[in-house]
């Protein structure tokens, strides 16, 4: 494959560097990359496996929702699940309050259960959302493994994380209310990252940084533009020589739009969450299951690291639903079939004769 | 094989030709992408060309944005051997992720970041071998990086690529730079952008087709050669080992 046009030497596979050994809760991806996992194995699989080290997720938020912190609360968890340092900075007065409603890990065996049921008797709509089982069904079969040792975990939100995984491990929680500038941060970042550097080799660990709502009104550097984007570019050039992910939530429409675009260019993984209006009657028409959903969520950018090939994904926005309102899950958006009349077509008629066994339609 | 599949960029560029001397040389060459589309495959595509092994010519990378062994892996697969050309002496690479100028600081000392940079390209280039020293690219990836890392002063920055243009005349370099169309298209941001577009020979666009993204087709190039006196505008899609480039509607050149 390697065109050896120069010197050969040089192209020779360097057989040190294979198979490195890695650390819980990392798996080894195309091009050199190491995935560590979202918390969402949903988005893992959008993602093409997970989060690279020495990469910078951003995540757009909606300013009127607070869906990112789904987001991060199972990013989270999950570190602390494989043992991972956490840094946690946060805009709160006391930052560790937030770390009392991080989820636990389902039980195995509620995983299943997500298969939709109740579209069962819609028989017809069966046909149109063929595809989204069709690529499901082959990812579950983890669910049998102890927790600890599984790439990626579900979590059900209404079980917290119990509380000696909080305790007793390396998590670093700032608040970034009162900074009048951001050296403090960056100097606490430098710290946990130091800790976390980059050799060729094996990984024993990798670290997560989750920075929430980085340009909230509430802090004092959040009109000070230049200063935040140099922070995120020195944040990025640390992460790239560590074995550690940050993610950075912010809402863009407190940033000038140029500011914006330059914030979007900075991440190597760029997310957006939206949420879905309470009423949306057009919106219920187009999109099954529309009332289950709590939310949008749009991939903007994939990383692309060691590699100059774009992610082209087959669908960039996807549903945010809370499975029996305590698993998350990230699905592809169906197109409800287009009813020819303008009744429901499932329902019966009323007027027809009794003989109507107008139950389910069995192919 | 290669050279077939992405000879509508060189022909656009004017590397379709000979490769010595350079046909880039003394000229600049200004390359806008999209958050959407990013264009740094073009840069590494500039990289291998001039890196080939019937030139003598030197690269001289000022990397903001990434760090070497990401580069080096890219390369690899285009087929160019950053590691060895940098032993060589015919690439040089400017580790810059952890630049940053001092708040305050306008450039006027001395010691400042940018004039210490561009010192630090003179010097590098007066230092090489005759033969090279007519043959330098020097390629920045990105600008808009180097705006921050100047704190924002965009005058900063447009007065260090002003200096790296005399290089251009005084040792015949050419300047290869990367920059972000659409941090610039809005509101008071045009300024910067406009004055780049003025002064460079050659402008590339990257940029996504009007109907979105697909996976057949990565985007739209679109080659403003003033010193050709010749716009092109043709699709591509990216490969690991090749960037394919065809007119709209065809698979293949």
């Amino acid at each position: 494959m390697a065109t050896a046009k120069t010197r050969t030497s040089s192209f020779c596979r360097n057989l040190s560097s294979a198979a490195p050994s890695l650390g819980p809760g990392l798996k080894c991806g195309p091009n050199g990359m190491v995935f560590l996992s979202s918390g969402i194995p949903d988005l893992d699989k959008v993602l093409g496996g997970g989060f690279p080290l020495g990469s910078l997720v951003m995540v757009m938020e909606d300013a009127e929702a607070p869906h990112h912190m789904l987001l991060l609360r199972n990013f989270m968890a999950q570190g602390l699940i494989h043992g991972q340092p956490l840094l946690y900075a946060s805009p709160a007065r006391d930052p560790k309050g937030f770390l009392g409603t991080l989820p636990s890990p389902a039980a195995s065996k509620d995983d299943k259960s997500r298969e939709p049921d109740p579209h069962q008797e819609k028989g017809l709509r069966i046909a149109w959302q063929y595809k989204k089982y069709f690529g499901e069904n082959q990812l579950n079969f983890d669910g049998q493994r102890d927790g600890k040792h599984e790439y990626s975990n579900e979590f059900d939100l209404r079980k917290p994380l119990e509380r000696h995984l909080i305790i007793g491990q390396r998590i670093d929680c700032v608040s970034i209310q009162d900074s009048s500038d951001l050296s403090t941060l960056q100097d606490r970042c430098a710290t946990f990252l130091s800790q976390l550097p980059r050799n060729d080799g094996s990984i024993s660990c990798a670290g997560r940084i989750t920075i929430q709502s980085f340009c909230a009104p509430q802090c004092a550097y959040s009109n000070m533009e230049w200063e935040m984007l140099s922070f995120i570019r020195s944040l990025k050039s640390m992460i790239q020589s560590s074995n550690s992910v940050a993610i950075i939530t912010f809402p863009p429409s407190l940033l000038s739009p140029s500011f914006g675009k330059r914030w979007q260019h900075m991440a190597d993984t760029l997310l957006s969450v939206k949420a879905t209006q309470d009423e949306d009657k057009e919106l219920a028409q187009l999109i099954t299951g529309y009332q289950d959903m709590v939310g949008f969520l749009n991939v903007h950018k994939v990383a692309r690291i060691n590699t100059q090939v774009p992610v082209i994904l087959e669908a960039t926005t996807f549903s945010i639903k809370l499975h029996k309102r305590r698993y998350l899950v990230i699905e592809c958006l169906n197109q409800a079939p287009v009813d020819g009349s303008s009744g429901a077509s499932y329902g019966t008629s009323g007027s027809c004769s009794s003989s109507s066994k107008t139950g389910n339609l069995d192919f | 094989m290669n050279q077939r599949s992405s000879s509508l960029l060189d022909e656009a560029l004017g590397l379709d030709q000979v490769i010595e001397p350079w046909p880039l040389r003394g000229r600049v060459l200004t390359i806008e992408d999209r958050v959407e589309t990013s264009g740094s495959f073009v840069l590494h595509h500039l990289l291998k060309r001039s890196l080939s092994p019937n030139s003598s010519n030197v690269s001289i990378l000022i990397a903001f944005s990434q760090p070497f062994s990401h580069y080096d892996r890219v390369l690899r697969k285009l087929g160019c051997n950053l590691v060895s050309q940098r032993d060589n002496g015919r690439f040089l690479f400017f580790d810059m992720l952890k630049l940053q100028c001092p708040v305050g600081d306008e450039g006027i000392t001395p010691g400042g970041g940018l004039i210490a940079l561009f010192g630090k390209i003179h010097k590098t280039i007066s230092a090489l071998p005759e033969i090279s020293r007519k043959n330098v690219s020097i390629i920045i990836d990105d600008l808009s990086l180097m705006e921050v890392a100047a704190n924002g002063s965009s005058n900063y920055v447009l007065d260090f690529l002003h200096y790296c243009r005399t290089l251009t005349s005084e040792f015949d370099c050419s300047l290869i730079t990367l920059n972000h169309e659409d941090i610039y298209s809005i509101e008071d941001g045009r300024t910067f952008l406009l004055q780049m577009e003025y002064s460079t020979d050659i402008l590339i666009k990257v940029e996504p087709l009007a109907t979105g993204l697909a996976a057949d087709v990565h985007g739209q190039l679109t080659v403003s050669n003033k010193g050709r006196n010749k716009a092109s505008n043709f699709h591509f899609k990216v490969k690991e080992n090749v960037v394919e480039c065809f007119y709209p509607g065809r698979s293949r050149d």
